[in-house]
């Protein structure tokens, strides 16, 4: 992959990500409004979306440092939710060869789901991607300006309309994450990962330093592993050994 | 520790964390492999996290489980979790949650 500014690659880019950029809007519009809204600094909002750029850390961490939570908590939940952008990195790793050092560093910078799933898309289905750099970057920061753009607008909303606050913006966030988890409930072992993390999450709730929230996390994972191995098993039952 | 200090850690680290893990294979990735177990594992984080990030907020929101009538969290959460389910759209969803939380709290709160 070359690395050179080609400004249809850049359009290109940015407009494929067009319909994600239309669903991350009304996310930072929320994010913007709730992190005033819960007490937090401008600043702060403004710096997550503009130096974390990732918007379910953001919620979680909003929620966390509105609740009063532990700094290295904080640090902790942010590792374990973005933990899948590693896994972006490595995907992406093949066809960022050739590339100099200060485009990786940039355009790593800017993974987001979105970025990835867009780039990834372009780059399985054309063999021979000569622009792929300049499409990356333009998906990249198309994504980066609406999270900005839509963040400040929230933010500005939950500064002029403080009363947003005392009805009830934390129930934002309780519809926001339902409506988010239960799309993804028609896979059983999700289905399986999120009744068993809630479960956990209730039980412990009372645990210092939000650890019934990791707690929680850890084991829902592994009944959405387990799930998927009983799954599986049932699916082969003639083999006993079922490939990876 | 002041709240304003805690606040620039907290950003700090996130910042921090989260840069670390996009550069980590496309920078320093050579020779190195995403492990299988982990990948699949983590399909089930989102949900994961953001369930136990929720249901202690709509079943207990004053602290201890609250399932009467008085708990507004609970039916605008069913109700934007159905909606979604029905539609397939999040705005609706939210918006429907709140719309049921509002009314609720309204005529019982």
């Amino acid at each position: 992959m070359q690395a050179a500014f080609q400004g249809r690659a850049l359009l290109a880019g940015a407009r494929d990500t067009l319909p994600m950029l239309l669903g991350a809007a009304p996310f930072g519009v929320i994010f913007g409004a709730l992190a005033v809204g819960s007490g937090l600094p401008v600043w702060l909002a403004l710096g997550m979306s503009a130096l974390v750029f990732g918007g379910s850390s953001q919620f979680v961490a909003v929620s966390l440092l509105g609740s009063g939570t532990a700094v290295p908590v904080i640090w902790l939940t942010t590792f374990v939710v973005n933990l899948r952008h590693a896994l972006y990195s490595a995907s992406l790793l093949p066809h960022a060869h050739g590339l100099p050092a200060r485009w990786r560093w940039a355009l790593a910078f800017w993974l987001t789901d979105e970025t990835f799933a867009v780039v990834e898309n372009r780059l399985r289905h054309a063999a021979h991607v000569h622009d792929g750099a300049s499409y990356w970057l333009g998906s990249s920061l198309a994504m980066y300006g609406n999270w900005l753009v839509w963040t400040v607008v929230g933010v500005v909303l939950g500064q002029s309309v403080p009363a947003l606050a005392t009805w009830g913006l934390d129930f934002a966030m309780v519809a926001t994450f339902a409506a988010i988890v239960a799309l993804q409930l028609r896979d059983r072992p999700v289905l399986w990962a999120a009744l068993v993390a809630g479960t956990v999450a209730l039980l412990a709730r009372a645990l210092p330093y939000k650890m019934g929230l990791m707690l929680a996390a850890l084991a829902g994972v592994a009944a959405g592993l387990l799930a998927e191995h009983g799954a599986a098993r049932r699916a082969a039952p003639a083999s006993p050994e079922t490939p990876p | 520790m002041s709240e304003t200090r805690a606040w620039a850690l907290a950003l700090l680290g996130m910042v921090l964390v989260t840069y670390g893990l996009r550069l980590s294979f496309l920078v320093f990735g050579h020779g190195m492999a995403f492990p299988p177990w982990l990948e699949r594992a983590l399909r089930y984080v989102p949900a994961a996290v953001l369930t136990a990030l929720i249901v202690p907020m709509a079943l207990a929101p004053q602290g201890e489980i609250d399932v009467t009538l008085h708990n507004a969290y609970l039916p605008g959460a069913l109700c934007a979790a159905g909606v979604a389910l029905a539609t397939r759209h999040t705005l609706a969803a939210i918006a429907g949650g709140f719309a049921v939380y509002g009314l609720w709290r309204w005529c019982l709160g």
